[in-house]
Protein backbone atom coordinates (compact mmCIF):
# COMPACT_ATOMS: atom_id res chain seq x y z
CA UNK A 1 0.00 0.00 0.00
CA UNK A 2 2.74 2.41 0.92
CA UNK A 3 6.28 2.16 -0.33
CA UNK A 4 9.16 4.34 0.75
CA UNK A 5 12.43 4.31 -1.14
CA UNK A 6 15.64 5.95 -0.04
CA UNK A 7 13.97 8.83 1.68
CA UNK A 8 16.35 11.63 2.66
CA UNK A 9 15.62 14.92 4.36
CA UNK A 10 18.29 17.44 5.22
CA UNK A 11 17.81 20.57 7.30
CA UNK A 12 20.84 22.69 6.55
CA UNK A 13 23.82 20.46 7.26
CA UNK A 14 21.82 18.01 9.37
CA UNK A 15 20.54 14.83 7.78
CA UNK A 16 17.34 14.34 9.76
CA UNK A 17 16.32 11.32 7.68
CA UNK A 18 19.10 9.47 5.95
CA UNK A 19 18.06 6.95 3.32
CA UNK A 20 15.02 5.19 4.77
CA UNK A 21 13.25 2.47 2.78
CA UNK A 22 10.37 0.21 3.78
CA UNK A 23 6.97 -0.98 2.63
CA UNK A 24 3.73 -1.50 4.51
CA UNK A 25 1.00 -3.73 3.11
CA UNK A 26 -2.68 -3.92 3.91
CA UNK A 27 -3.19 -5.85 7.13
CA UNK A 28 0.08 -4.69 8.62
CA UNK A 29 0.57 -2.43 11.61
CA UNK A 30 4.04 -0.98 11.57
CA UNK A 31 5.42 0.44 14.79
CA UNK A 32 7.89 3.22 14.32
CA UNK A 33 10.31 3.43 17.22
CA UNK A 34 13.28 5.57 17.98
CA UNK A 35 14.65 8.03 20.49
CA UNK A 36 13.53 11.65 20.37
CA UNK A 37 14.97 13.44 17.37
CA UNK A 38 15.69 10.20 15.50
CA UNK A 39 13.64 11.37 12.53
CA UNK A 40 10.29 9.67 13.20
CA UNK A 41 8.12 12.75 12.81
CA UNK A 42 10.09 14.05 9.85
CA UNK A 43 9.60 10.71 8.09
CA UNK A 44 5.87 10.76 8.79
CA UNK A 45 5.61 14.30 7.54
CA UNK A 46 7.19 13.21 4.29
CA UNK A 47 4.90 10.17 4.01
CA UNK A 48 1.86 12.38 4.25
CA UNK A 49 3.11 15.03 1.85
CA UNK A 50 3.57 17.83 4.35
CA UNK A 51 7.34 18.01 3.88
CA UNK A 52 8.80 17.43 0.45
CA UNK A 53 11.75 15.00 0.74
CA UNK A 54 15.23 16.17 -0.24
CA UNK A 55 15.50 12.97 -2.26
CA UNK A 56 13.77 9.61 -2.50
CA UNK A 57 10.22 8.62 -3.35
CA UNK A 58 7.01 7.75 -1.57
CA UNK A 59 4.43 5.66 -3.43
CA UNK A 60 0.95 5.44 -1.97
CA UNK A 61 -1.44 2.86 -3.38
CA UNK A 62 0.44 3.00 -6.67
CA UNK A 63 0.41 6.81 -6.85
CA UNK A 64 3.64 8.74 -6.62
CA UNK A 65 3.17 11.23 -3.80
CA UNK A 66 5.20 13.94 -5.54
CA UNK A 67 3.62 13.41 -8.97
CA UNK A 68 -0.02 12.73 -8.06
CA UNK A 69 -0.37 14.24 -4.59
CA UNK A 70 -4.16 14.45 -4.67
CA UNK A 71 -4.77 10.81 -5.52
CA UNK A 72 -2.14 9.70 -3.02
CA UNK A 73 -3.32 11.92 -0.16
CA UNK A 74 -6.90 10.72 -0.61
CA UNK A 75 -5.87 7.30 0.64
CA UNK A 76 -4.15 8.58 3.77
CA UNK A 77 -5.45 9.59 7.17
CA UNK A 78 -2.95 11.47 9.29
CA UNK A 79 -2.69 12.29 12.96
CA UNK A 80 0.17 14.78 13.40
CA UNK A 81 2.29 14.67 16.54
CA UNK A 82 0.78 17.79 18.12
CA UNK A 83 -2.76 16.60 17.30
CA UNK A 84 -3.81 20.02 16.02
CA UNK A 85 -7.44 21.01 15.57
CA UNK A 86 -9.09 24.31 14.74
CA UNK A 87 -9.56 25.87 18.17
CA UNK A 88 -12.31 28.25 17.09
CA UNK A 89 -14.80 25.50 16.24
CA UNK A 90 -16.86 22.91 18.06
CA UNK A 91 -15.84 19.26 17.83
CA UNK A 92 -18.82 18.63 15.58
CA UNK A 93 -17.98 21.62 13.38
CA UNK A 94 -14.43 20.42 13.03
CA UNK A 95 -15.42 16.88 12.10
CA UNK A 96 -18.01 18.24 9.71
CA UNK A 97 -15.29 20.23 7.97
CA UNK A 98 -12.96 17.20 7.90
CA UNK A 99 -15.68 15.06 6.32
CA UNK A 100 -16.68 17.67 3.79
CA UNK A 101 -13.14 18.44 2.64
CA UNK A 102 -12.74 14.69 2.07
CA UNK A 103 -15.69 14.87 -0.29
CA UNK A 104 -18.39 13.41 1.98
CA UNK A 105 -21.85 14.96 1.72
CA UNK A 106 -25.31 14.55 3.14
CA UNK A 107 -26.15 11.17 4.68
CA UNK A 108 -22.68 9.74 4.07
CA UNK A 109 -21.17 12.68 5.93
CA UNK A 110 -23.45 12.34 8.94
CA UNK A 111 -22.88 8.59 9.08
CA UNK A 112 -19.11 9.14 8.98
CA UNK A 113 -19.27 11.69 11.79
CA UNK A 114 -21.45 9.40 13.92
CA UNK A 115 -19.08 6.50 13.34
CA UNK A 116 -15.91 8.35 14.45
CA UNK A 117 -17.68 10.03 17.36
CA UNK A 118 -18.54 6.60 18.66
CA UNK A 119 -15.12 5.07 17.94
CA UNK A 120 -13.29 7.93 19.64
CA UNK A 121 -15.74 8.46 22.53
CA UNK A 122 -16.46 12.08 21.66
CA UNK A 123 -20.20 12.11 22.26
CA UNK A 124 -20.04 14.07 25.52
CA UNK A 125 -17.97 16.91 24.04
CA UNK A 126 -19.55 17.04 20.60
CA UNK A 127 -20.82 20.60 20.92
CA UNK A 128 -17.96 21.93 22.97
CA UNK A 129 -15.38 24.29 21.53
CA UNK A 130 -12.07 22.64 20.72
CA UNK A 131 -10.04 25.12 22.77
CA UNK A 132 -11.94 24.16 25.93
CA UNK A 133 -11.14 20.46 25.58
CA UNK A 134 -8.69 18.57 27.77
CA UNK A 135 -5.61 17.22 26.06
CA UNK A 136 -7.00 13.71 25.78
CA UNK A 137 -10.22 14.83 24.13
CA UNK A 138 -8.40 17.14 21.76
CA UNK A 139 -6.12 14.29 20.81
CA UNK A 140 -9.07 12.03 20.11
CA UNK A 141 -10.77 14.77 18.10
CA UNK A 142 -7.79 14.94 15.81
CA UNK A 143 -7.63 11.16 15.69
CA UNK A 144 -11.30 11.10 14.68
CA UNK A 145 -10.49 13.48 11.86
CA UNK A 146 -7.84 11.09 10.54
CA UNK A 147 -10.25 8.13 10.20
CA UNK A 148 -13.36 10.00 9.11
CA UNK A 149 -13.00 8.98 5.47
CA UNK A 150 -12.15 5.38 6.39
CA UNK A 151 -8.75 5.59 4.69
CA UNK A 152 -6.74 2.60 3.47
CA UNK A 153 -3.61 3.98 5.06
CA UNK A 154 -3.27 5.51 8.49
CA UNK A 155 -0.24 7.46 9.59
CA UNK A 156 -0.37 8.17 13.31
CA UNK A 157 2.33 10.15 15.05
CA UNK A 158 2.23 9.09 18.71
CA UNK A 159 -1.48 8.25 18.79
CA UNK A 160 -1.56 7.42 22.52
CA UNK A 161 0.35 10.46 23.72
CA UNK A 162 -1.51 12.35 26.43
CA UNK A 163 -4.14 9.68 27.01
CA UNK A 164 -4.91 8.02 30.33
CA UNK A 165 -4.27 4.26 30.65
CA UNK A 166 -7.84 3.30 29.79
CA UNK A 167 -7.87 5.48 26.71
CA UNK A 168 -4.45 4.18 25.70
CA UNK A 169 -5.84 0.66 25.90
CA UNK A 170 -8.86 1.60 23.79
CA UNK A 171 -6.77 3.30 21.13
CA UNK A 172 -4.41 0.32 20.91
CA UNK A 173 -7.37 -2.01 20.50
CA UNK A 174 -8.75 0.29 17.83
CA UNK A 175 -5.45 0.38 15.94
CA UNK A 176 -5.19 -3.37 16.12
CA UNK A 177 -8.74 -3.87 14.86
CA UNK A 178 -8.36 -1.38 12.04
CA UNK A 179 -4.99 -2.88 11.18
CA UNK A 180 -6.73 -5.99 9.89
CA UNK A 181 -8.09 -4.11 6.92
CA UNK A 182 -5.71 -1.17 6.57
CA UNK A 183 -2.04 -0.39 6.38
CA UNK A 184 -1.09 1.47 9.55
CA UNK A 185 2.11 3.19 10.49
CA UNK A 186 2.37 4.61 13.98
CA UNK A 187 5.19 6.03 15.96
CA UNK A 188 5.60 5.65 19.67
CA UNK A 189 8.20 5.47 22.33
CA UNK A 190 6.11 3.26 24.54
CA UNK A 191 7.48 -0.20 23.94
CA UNK A 192 4.48 -2.10 25.26
CA UNK A 193 2.55 -0.72 22.33
CA UNK A 194 4.72 -2.63 19.96
CA UNK A 195 3.50 -5.83 21.58
CA UNK A 196 -0.04 -4.61 22.00
CA UNK A 197 -0.68 -3.48 18.47
CA UNK A 198 2.13 -4.04 15.95
CA UNK A 199 2.72 -6.80 13.48
CA UNK A 200 6.11 -5.34 12.65
CA UNK A 201 8.43 -2.75 14.12
CA UNK A 202 11.14 -0.50 12.80
CA UNK A 203 13.67 1.18 15.04
CA UNK A 204 15.28 4.25 13.61
CA UNK A 205 18.22 6.09 15.06
CA UNK A 206 19.90 9.20 13.73
CA UNK A 207 17.83 9.08 10.56
CA UNK A 208 18.61 5.46 9.68
CA UNK A 209 16.69 2.23 10.08
CA UNK A 210 18.61 0.05 12.50
CA UNK A 211 16.11 -2.78 12.95
CA UNK A 212 13.14 -3.93 10.91
CA UNK A 213 11.30 -7.04 12.09
CA UNK A 214 8.39 -8.57 13.99
CA UNK A 215 8.20 -7.90 17.74
CA UNK A 216 9.30 -11.51 18.33
CA UNK A 217 12.35 -11.06 16.14
CA UNK A 218 13.18 -7.87 17.94
CA UNK A 219 12.89 -9.50 21.31
CA UNK A 220 15.17 -12.33 20.29
CA UNK A 221 17.95 -9.79 19.94
CA UNK A 222 17.77 -9.16 23.66
CA UNK A 223 20.25 -10.84 25.98
CA UNK A 224 17.19 -11.64 28.06
CA UNK A 225 15.72 -13.77 25.28
CA UNK A 226 15.72 -17.33 26.60
CA UNK A 227 17.22 -16.32 29.94
CA UNK A 228 16.11 -18.46 32.87
CA UNK A 229 15.16 -16.94 36.19
CA UNK A 230 14.66 -19.14 39.21
CA UNK A 231 14.06 -18.64 42.90
CA UNK A 232 15.56 -21.19 45.23
CA UNK A 233 15.71 -21.45 49.00
CA UNK A 234 17.97 -23.31 51.38
CA UNK A 235 21.13 -22.87 49.32
CA UNK A 236 23.82 -20.15 49.51
CA UNK A 237 23.89 -17.66 46.67
CA UNK A 238 27.53 -18.36 45.95
CA UNK A 239 26.88 -22.06 45.54
CA UNK A 240 23.97 -21.45 43.20
CA UNK A 241 25.99 -19.05 41.08
CA UNK A 242 28.94 -21.36 40.96
CA UNK A 243 26.89 -24.33 39.83
CA UNK A 244 24.84 -22.45 37.24
CA UNK A 245 27.90 -20.68 35.92
CA UNK A 246 29.23 -24.04 34.76
CA UNK A 247 26.18 -24.75 32.59
CA UNK A 248 27.40 -25.02 28.98
CA UNK A 249 24.78 -22.78 27.37
CA UNK A 250 25.06 -20.06 30.03
CA UNK A 251 26.91 -16.87 29.35
CA UNK A 252 26.51 -15.04 32.60
CA UNK A 253 24.76 -15.44 35.95
CA UNK A 254 23.32 -12.69 38.12
CA UNK A 255 21.82 -13.24 41.54
CA UNK A 256 20.19 -11.40 44.40
CA UNK A 257 19.44 -12.57 47.92
CA UNK A 258 16.17 -11.79 49.67
CA UNK A 259 15.90 -13.27 53.17
CA UNK A 260 16.69 -16.94 52.82
CA UNK A 261 15.92 -17.05 49.13
CA UNK A 262 18.14 -16.56 46.15
CA UNK A 263 16.79 -15.20 42.88
CA UNK A 264 19.11 -15.95 40.07
CA UNK A 265 19.05 -15.29 36.33
CA UNK A 266 21.07 -17.24 33.84
CA UNK A 267 21.67 -15.52 30.51
CA UNK A 268 22.08 -17.70 27.42
CA UNK A 269 25.20 -17.68 25.27
CA UNK A 270 23.03 -17.32 22.17
CA UNK A 271 19.87 -15.28 22.75
CA UNK A 272 16.72 -17.37 22.45
CA UNK A 273 18.56 -20.65 23.06
CA UNK A 274 15.94 -23.20 24.14
CA UNK A 275 18.51 -25.64 25.53
CA UNK A 276 19.34 -23.37 28.43
CA UNK A 277 16.18 -24.12 30.38
CA UNK A 278 16.75 -27.85 30.11
CA UNK A 279 20.38 -27.56 31.14
CA UNK A 280 19.52 -25.35 34.11
CA UNK A 281 16.84 -27.81 35.23
CA UNK A 282 19.38 -30.61 35.10
CA UNK A 283 21.58 -28.99 37.75
CA UNK A 284 18.86 -27.99 40.21
CA UNK A 285 18.76 -31.40 41.90
CA UNK A 286 18.56 -31.01 45.66
CA UNK A 287 17.52 -27.36 45.56
CA UNK A 288 14.12 -26.16 46.64
CA UNK A 289 12.99 -24.39 43.48
CA UNK A 290 10.03 -22.15 44.22
CA UNK A 291 9.73 -20.50 40.83
CA UNK A 292 11.27 -20.95 37.44
CA UNK A 293 10.54 -19.10 34.26
CA UNK A 294 12.05 -18.59 30.84
CA UNK A 295 12.21 -14.96 29.74
CA UNK A 296 10.96 -13.90 26.33
CA UNK A 297 13.35 -11.05 25.91
CA UNK A 298 12.89 -7.42 26.75
CA UNK A 299 12.16 -4.83 24.12
CA UNK A 300 13.34 -1.91 26.21
CA UNK A 301 16.72 -3.55 26.57
CA UNK A 302 16.91 -4.21 22.80
CA UNK A 303 15.91 -0.62 22.18
CA UNK A 304 18.61 0.68 24.46
CA UNK A 305 21.34 -1.60 23.21
CA UNK A 306 20.59 -0.52 19.64
CA UNK A 307 20.15 3.20 20.11
CA UNK A 308 22.64 3.68 22.96
CA UNK A 309 25.18 0.86 22.59
CA UNK A 310 27.53 2.29 25.26
CA UNK A 311 25.17 2.10 28.21
CA UNK A 312 23.22 -1.07 27.47
CA UNK A 313 23.48 -3.96 29.87
CA UNK A 314 24.82 -1.87 32.73
CA UNK A 315 21.62 -1.83 34.69
CA UNK A 316 20.54 -5.38 34.20
CA UNK A 317 18.92 -6.78 37.32
CA UNK A 318 17.11 -10.04 37.67
CA UNK B 1 -13.90 16.77 -5.21
CA UNK B 2 -13.43 19.60 -7.67
CA UNK B 3 -11.51 22.78 -6.89
CA UNK B 4 -14.64 24.87 -6.54
CA UNK B 5 -16.09 22.54 -3.92
CA UNK B 6 -12.81 22.52 -2.01
CA UNK B 7 -12.54 26.30 -2.05
CA UNK B 8 -16.13 26.57 -0.88
CA UNK B 9 -15.56 24.15 2.01
CA UNK B 10 -12.42 26.01 3.12
CA UNK B 11 -14.11 29.39 2.84
CA UNK B 12 -17.14 28.19 4.76
CA UNK B 13 -14.99 26.93 7.62
CA UNK B 14 -13.04 30.16 7.73
CA UNK B 15 -16.17 32.30 7.80
CA UNK B 16 -17.66 30.14 10.52
CA UNK B 17 -14.48 30.60 12.53
CA UNK B 18 -14.74 34.38 12.21
CA UNK B 19 -18.21 34.45 13.65
CA UNK B 20 -17.61 31.96 16.43
CA UNK B 21 -15.17 34.40 18.03
CA UNK B 22 -15.90 37.97 19.12
CA UNK B 23 -13.34 39.28 16.63
CA UNK B 24 -15.87 39.56 13.83
CA UNK B 25 -18.38 41.53 15.86
CA UNK B 26 -15.77 43.82 17.36
CA UNK B 27 -14.38 44.47 13.90
CA UNK B 28 -17.74 45.31 12.35
CA UNK B 29 -18.70 47.61 15.23
CA UNK B 30 -15.40 49.50 15.12
CA UNK B 31 -15.55 49.78 11.34
CA UNK B 32 -19.06 51.22 11.48
CA UNK B 33 -18.24 53.60 14.35
CA UNK B 34 -15.20 54.91 12.50
CA UNK B 35 -17.22 55.35 9.34
CA UNK B 36 -19.97 57.22 11.15
CA UNK B 37 -17.60 59.45 13.05
CA UNK B 38 -15.44 60.43 10.08
CA UNK B 39 -18.33 60.85 7.67
CA UNK B 40 -20.47 63.07 9.85
CA UNK B 41 -18.00 64.75 12.23
CA UNK B 42 -14.72 65.06 10.36
CA UNK B 43 -15.93 64.77 6.78
CA UNK B 44 -18.67 67.35 7.39
CA UNK B 45 -21.33 65.40 5.54
CA UNK B 46 -24.13 67.81 6.50
CA UNK B 47 -22.14 71.02 6.15
CA UNK B 48 -21.19 70.15 2.60
CA UNK B 49 -24.76 70.22 1.40
CA UNK B 50 -23.87 67.78 -1.41
CA UNK B 51 -25.81 64.68 -2.30
CA UNK B 52 -22.61 62.68 -2.65
CA UNK B 53 -20.55 60.28 -0.55
CA UNK B 54 -17.15 60.51 -2.20
CA UNK B 55 -15.68 63.45 -0.24
CA UNK B 56 -17.22 62.64 3.11
CA UNK B 57 -17.48 58.85 3.23
CA UNK B 58 -15.28 56.98 0.73
CA UNK B 59 -12.40 59.40 1.19
CA UNK B 60 -11.50 57.73 4.50
CA UNK B 61 -11.61 54.13 3.38
CA UNK B 62 -7.96 53.81 2.31
CA UNK B 63 -7.02 54.94 5.83
CA UNK B 64 -9.50 52.76 7.74
CA UNK B 65 -8.39 49.74 5.77
CA UNK B 66 -4.79 50.52 6.60
CA UNK B 67 -5.40 49.33 10.18
CA UNK B 68 -8.52 47.23 9.94
CA UNK B 69 -7.69 44.94 7.04
CA UNK B 70 -4.33 43.76 8.46
CA UNK B 71 -6.26 43.03 11.67
CA UNK B 72 -8.53 40.70 9.71
CA UNK B 73 -5.75 39.16 7.64
CA UNK B 74 -3.08 38.70 10.29
CA UNK B 75 -4.50 35.48 11.65
CA UNK B 76 -5.07 33.78 8.28
CA UNK B 77 -1.81 31.83 8.10
CA UNK B 78 0.02 32.86 11.27
CA UNK B 79 -2.66 31.12 13.34
CA UNK B 80 -2.59 27.97 11.20
CA UNK B 81 1.14 27.73 11.69
CA UNK B 82 1.05 28.49 15.41
CA UNK B 83 -1.65 25.95 16.23
CA UNK B 84 -0.24 23.40 13.79
CA UNK B 85 -3.39 23.01 11.71
CA UNK B 86 -1.31 23.95 8.66
CA UNK B 87 0.01 20.40 8.82
CA UNK B 88 -3.53 19.05 8.65
CA UNK B 89 -4.55 21.42 5.88
CA UNK B 90 -1.60 20.66 3.63
CA UNK B 91 -1.85 16.89 4.05
CA UNK B 92 -5.46 16.90 2.87
CA UNK B 93 -6.09 15.93 -0.74
CA UNK B 94 -6.26 19.57 -1.81
CA UNK B 95 -3.86 21.85 -3.65
CA UNK B 96 -2.24 24.68 -1.65
CA UNK B 97 -3.69 27.30 -4.00
CA UNK B 98 -7.19 26.07 -3.22
CA UNK B 99 -6.58 26.58 0.49
CA UNK B 100 -5.06 30.01 -0.12
CA UNK B 101 -7.93 31.09 -2.35
CA UNK B 102 -10.58 29.71 -0.02
CA UNK B 103 -9.19 31.49 3.00
CA UNK B 104 -8.75 34.72 1.08
CA UNK B 105 -12.28 34.66 -0.27
CA UNK B 106 -13.74 34.07 3.19
CA UNK B 107 -11.96 37.11 4.61
CA UNK B 108 -12.81 39.19 1.58
CA UNK B 109 -16.48 38.30 1.90
CA UNK B 110 -16.29 39.21 5.55
CA UNK B 111 -14.89 42.64 4.66
CA UNK B 112 -17.62 42.96 2.06
CA UNK B 113 -20.20 42.24 4.74
CA UNK B 114 -18.76 44.92 7.02
CA UNK B 115 -18.82 47.33 4.11
CA UNK B 116 -22.43 46.42 3.31
CA UNK B 117 -23.42 47.30 6.87
CA UNK B 118 -22.64 50.95 6.07
CA UNK B 119 -25.89 51.04 4.05
CA UNK B 120 -27.55 53.56 6.42
CA UNK B 121 -25.22 56.20 4.99
CA UNK B 122 -26.61 55.49 1.54
CA UNK B 123 -30.18 55.66 2.88
CA UNK B 124 -29.39 58.97 4.59
CA UNK B 125 -27.99 60.63 1.51
CA UNK B 126 -30.93 59.38 -0.53
CA UNK B 127 -33.33 60.69 2.04
CA UNK B 128 -31.76 64.15 2.09
CA UNK B 129 -31.17 64.61 -1.60
CA UNK B 130 -30.96 62.78 -4.88
CA UNK B 131 -27.44 61.46 -5.30
CA UNK B 132 -26.18 59.50 -8.30
CA UNK B 133 -26.59 55.97 -6.94
CA UNK B 134 -24.54 54.56 -9.82
CA UNK B 135 -21.55 56.54 -8.60
CA UNK B 136 -22.12 55.31 -5.06
CA UNK B 137 -22.31 51.74 -6.31
CA UNK B 138 -19.05 51.92 -8.28
CA UNK B 139 -17.38 53.56 -5.28
CA UNK B 140 -18.51 50.61 -3.14
CA UNK B 141 -17.09 48.19 -5.70
CA UNK B 142 -13.82 50.14 -5.72
CA UNK B 143 -13.70 50.20 -1.94
CA UNK B 144 -14.20 46.45 -1.78
CA UNK B 145 -11.53 45.81 -4.42
CA UNK B 146 -9.15 48.04 -2.49
CA UNK B 147 -9.88 46.10 0.70
CA UNK B 148 -9.09 42.93 -1.26
CA UNK B 149 -5.71 44.28 -2.30
CA UNK B 150 -4.84 45.16 1.30
CA UNK B 151 -6.07 41.76 2.43
CA UNK B 152 -3.90 39.93 -0.10
CA UNK B 153 -0.87 41.86 1.15
CA UNK B 154 -1.83 40.83 4.71
CA UNK B 155 -1.94 37.22 3.50
CA UNK B 156 1.72 37.46 2.56
CA UNK B 157 2.79 38.94 5.88
CA UNK B 158 0.65 36.41 7.73
CA UNK B 159 2.39 33.55 5.93
CA UNK B 160 5.81 34.95 6.79
CA UNK B 161 5.46 34.69 10.54
CA UNK B 162 3.87 32.67 13.32
CA UNK B 163 3.20 35.84 15.29
CA UNK B 164 0.02 37.74 14.50
CA UNK B 165 1.45 40.95 15.93
CA UNK B 166 4.50 40.87 13.66
CA UNK B 167 2.22 40.07 10.75
CA UNK B 168 0.01 43.04 11.59
CA UNK B 169 2.88 45.53 11.81
CA UNK B 170 4.58 44.47 8.58
CA UNK B 171 1.25 44.46 6.84
CA UNK B 172 0.41 48.01 7.98
CA UNK B 173 3.78 49.25 6.74
CA UNK B 174 3.32 47.54 3.36
CA UNK B 175 -0.20 48.92 2.98
CA UNK B 176 1.01 52.35 4.03
CA UNK B 177 3.32 52.25 1.05
CA UNK B 178 0.34 51.48 -1.19
CA UNK B 179 -1.37 54.63 0.08
CA UNK B 180 1.58 56.99 0.34
CA UNK B 181 2.72 56.22 -3.20
CA UNK B 182 -0.21 58.36 -4.33
CA UNK B 183 -0.26 60.87 -1.50
CA UNK B 184 0.33 64.39 -2.95
CA UNK B 185 3.05 65.47 -0.43
CA UNK B 186 4.95 62.26 -1.14
CA UNK B 187 4.59 62.71 -4.89
CA UNK B 188 5.95 66.27 -4.60
CA UNK B 189 8.86 65.03 -2.54
CA UNK B 190 9.61 62.32 -5.10
CA UNK B 191 9.45 64.81 -7.93
CA UNK B 192 11.93 67.03 -6.10
CA UNK B 193 14.29 64.15 -5.51
CA UNK B 194 14.13 62.67 -8.99
CA UNK B 195 14.13 65.78 -11.12
CA UNK B 196 14.72 64.17 -14.46
CA UNK B 197 13.04 60.85 -13.91
CA UNK B 198 9.38 61.53 -14.24
CA UNK B 199 8.91 57.91 -15.33
CA UNK B 200 10.12 56.70 -11.94
CA UNK B 201 7.62 58.89 -10.17
CA UNK B 202 4.95 57.57 -12.52
CA UNK B 203 5.88 53.97 -11.77
CA UNK B 204 5.74 54.55 -8.03
CA UNK B 205 2.46 56.45 -8.13
CA UNK B 206 0.93 53.78 -10.33
CA UNK B 207 1.23 51.45 -7.35
CA UNK B 208 -0.91 53.70 -5.27
CA UNK B 209 -4.31 52.43 -4.26
CA UNK B 210 -5.62 55.95 -3.82
CA UNK B 211 -5.08 56.98 -7.44
CA UNK B 212 -6.78 53.79 -8.60
CA UNK B 213 -9.60 54.27 -6.14
CA UNK B 214 -10.28 57.84 -7.30
CA UNK B 215 -11.81 56.68 -10.57
CA UNK B 216 -14.29 54.48 -8.76
CA UNK B 217 -15.27 57.38 -6.49
CA UNK B 218 -16.13 59.46 -9.54
CA UNK B 219 -18.27 56.67 -10.90
CA UNK B 220 -15.76 55.57 -13.55
CA UNK B 221 -15.31 51.82 -13.94
CA UNK B 222 -11.91 51.84 -15.65
CA UNK B 223 -10.71 48.37 -16.63
CA UNK B 224 -7.15 49.43 -15.79
CA UNK B 225 -8.13 50.20 -12.21
CA UNK B 226 -9.97 46.90 -11.86
CA UNK B 227 -7.02 45.14 -13.44
CA UNK B 228 -4.68 46.87 -10.99
CA UNK B 229 -6.51 45.66 -7.89
CA UNK B 230 -7.05 42.17 -9.23
CA UNK B 231 -3.42 41.85 -10.26
CA UNK B 232 -2.24 42.95 -6.81
CA UNK B 233 -4.50 40.27 -5.32
CA UNK B 234 -3.35 37.50 -7.67
CA UNK B 235 0.30 38.42 -7.29
CA UNK B 236 0.08 38.60 -3.50
CA UNK B 237 -1.72 35.24 -3.26
CA UNK B 238 0.87 33.68 -5.53
CA UNK B 239 3.62 35.09 -3.30
CA UNK B 240 1.82 33.58 -0.31
CA UNK B 241 1.92 30.15 -1.92
CA UNK B 242 5.66 30.51 -2.61
CA UNK B 243 6.29 31.49 1.02
CA UNK B 244 4.26 28.57 2.36
CA UNK B 245 6.18 26.20 0.11
CA UNK B 246 9.52 27.65 1.18
CA UNK B 247 8.67 27.04 4.84
CA UNK B 248 8.14 23.37 4.09
CA UNK B 249 11.27 22.82 2.01
CA UNK B 250 13.59 24.39 4.58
Amino acid sequence: MIKVENLVKTFGAKRAVDGISFTVERGEVLGFLGPNGAGKSTTMRMLTGFLPPTSGTVTVGGHDLAGQPRAAKKLIGYLPESAPAYTDMTVHGFLDFAAEIRGLRGEAKNAAIDRVVELCFLKSVLHQNVDTLSKGYRHRTCFAQSIIHDPDILVLDEPTDGLDPNQKYEVRQLIRRMGEKKAIIFSTHILEEVDAACTRAIIIDRGKIVVNGTPQELRRKSEWAGAVTLRVSGVAAAAVEEKLGRVRAAKRVASATDGGRVTVTVFPRTPGDGDLTREVLAVTNGWQVEDLRTEEGRLDEVFRSITMPDTAGKEVKP
Amino acid sequence: MNSLGTIKTIAKRELRAYFSSPVAYVFIVIFLLLNGFFTFMVGGFFERGEASLSESFFLWHPWFYLFLVPAVGMRLWAEERRVGTLELLLTLPIAPWEAITGKFIASWLFLGLALAFTFPVVLTVNHLGSPDNGVIFTAYVGSWLMAGAYLAVSCITSAITRSQVVSFIISVVACLFLILAGFPPVINLLQGLTNHWQWLVDVITSFSVTTHFEGFQKGVLDSRDIFFFLSVIVFALFTTSVILRTHRTN
